[in-house]
């Protein structure tokens, strides 16, 4: 008898053997929304595991391409959403070379992602890079160090981007808020 | 053909020495660019993409109207602007749907994109416009010290389908480039291996990232290979600080191919800011 958590654990590769894993009820509305916002192609994988194979990451960490893949055709929304290993893609396209389904699986990688953060799955260290963004219009600071390596070498202290021009940075600015790409990662209002 | 010159993030930010080599260089071979005082972030698509397609692409769009405004195409030195910049060109010239969308955002802004931008990667620019016969005519210091390890990166030639630009599993482009000014390629197991920053990776997963890139040192170790060469200042970060962060047993000098053809071409050292690496380039 296992006790019931209010919140389930998601069953991620290397955290619950596969044998002690609960059996997964597919969930075909999830399936079919994943098709509509643009996952065309996911259907067509039938699971031959070039992909696994040809991953970078999944070469160092039990991320495996092909169970994710399996998962969005499945509908497993919880267990894709929640684990971590949708983050370890380096979307390098390899997977998505070598598909002999010619399924575009950086592009449902992306798509999943997207899913992933509007239900609040967003790692620190990219919520801090995207306040960036917002703040700056860039996603690396230029510090008095660099500003100064600039001048040592010809170039402007600040290079000609939005960081100098103010009209386009207000432009910028103005296009986060209509995307309200600030409230989604928790600066709206500010 | 002048392009506007865009110059993202981290060249400008962290590796200025790109940024002032490639001028120079573009003026040696003959690329004609000027400056827009207006491009922002690409925005990077690692976080960008990954957060929300729709700002990452009405961003991006802003970029593509500031080029078109000034019937200009774009160039770019870095792998990760050319894969965000050209994927949302290509986006917004294929989906009408997108494009309306990405235009009713813009008009709130009194622009509106008309999807007739071009967005090239200047080692594609170099091969395919300006040509190896022209680069060996402008060569002054034969570059046969170097034995070069190439790192691609992965957004130049992948999706390989949109691209069209080389065979992605047996490239020639930068071994042809490389060669033009005396320099070796040094061939090394999985070459084409991605550096292990992009998609966030480095940001989120920096340890798997690091396992890459070790991987990706170690191989290159094995052979004769005196530097990595690249056409990507993310992938030239990763290598660059990730051998610092590794430690001892890390000394590989990390080049981009703009330094290097200023080396050729008689730039001065001062001016390709060699002495701003972590990783000290003594060649």
């Amino acid at each position: 008898m296992t006790e019931e958590s209010a919140q389930p654990k998601p069953q991620c590769d290397g955290e619950v053997p596969a044998a002690d894993q609960e059996p997964v009820t597919p969930n075909p509305e999830f399936t079919a929304m994943l098709i509509e916002k643009g996952a065309e192609t996911l259907n067509l994988c039938f699971q031959c595991g070039t992909c696994t194979g040809s991953c970078a990451s999944g070469r160092f960490t039990a991320f495996r391409t092909r169970k994710v893949v399996r998962r969005a055709q499945l509908g497993l929304k919880d267990q894709i959403l929640s684990c971590d290993d949708l983050w370890m893609c380096t979307t390098c396209y390899t997977c998505y070379e070598r598909c002999p389904r010619g399924v575009e699986i950086p592009d449902i990688i992306f798509l999943l992602r997207n899913l992933a953060v509007q239900e609040g799955f967003m790692g620190e260290a990219h919520k801090k890079v995207a306040g960036l963004l917002v703040k700056t219009g860039h996603m690396v600071p230029l510090s008095d160090e660099y500003q100064t390596k600039r001048e040592n070498m010809g170039l402007k202290v600040k290079p000609d981007t939005v960081l100098t021009n103010e009209k386009a940075k207000t432009d910028f600015n103005k296009l986060i808020q209509i995307c309200k790409f600030d409230k989604l990662i928790g600066m709206g209002g500010e | 053909m002048t392009y506007a010159f865009f110059l993202g993030c981290i060249m400008p930010m962290r590796y200025p020495g790109i940024e002032s080599a490639t001028r120079h260089m573009f003026k040696e071979v003959g690329i004609d660019f000027v400056d827009v005082d207006s491009f922002s972030c690409c925005p990077a698509p690692g976080v960008t993409r990954s957060f929300d397609q729709n700002t990452w692409l009405t961003l991006a769009s802003r970029n593509l109207v500031v080029a078109e405004q000034q019937n200009l195409d774009i160039i770019t030195i870095c792998n990760g602007c050319y894969g965000s910049l050209f994927d949302a060109a290509h986006i917004l010239k294929e989906n009408k749907e997108k494009l309306e969308e990405v235009n009713k955002s813009l008009g709130q802004i009194g622009m509106e994109y008309k999807a007739g931008v071009k967005v090239r990667h200047f080692a594609d620019v170099l091969y395919h416009d300006i040509g190896v016969e022209t680069i060996k005519s402008k060569v002054v210091k034969e570059m046969d010290h170097i034995n070069a390890a190439i790192h691609y990166g992965c957004h130049f030639l992948k999706p390989s389908k949109l691209k069209n630009l080389d065979d992605p599993e047996r490239p020639r482009i930068l071994e042809d480039l490389t060669e033009a000014v005396g320099a070796r390629s040094i061939e090394y197991k999985d070459k084409n291996m991605c550096c292990g920053a992009g998609g966030g990776a480095r940001a989120r997963v920096p340890e798997m990232a690091l396992d890459i890139t070790k991987d990706k040192l170690e191989n290159i170790k094995k052979t004769e290979a005196n530097c990595i060469l690249n056409v990507c200042p993310f992938c030239h970060l990763q290598y660059d600080r990730g051998q610092k962060d590794l430690g001892e047993g890390y000394n590989l000098p990390v080049l981009h191919l703009s330094q290097l053809y200023g080396m050729a071409m008689g730039i001065e050292k001062d001016k390709l800011g060699l002495d701003t690496h972590y990783i000290p380039v003594n060649l």
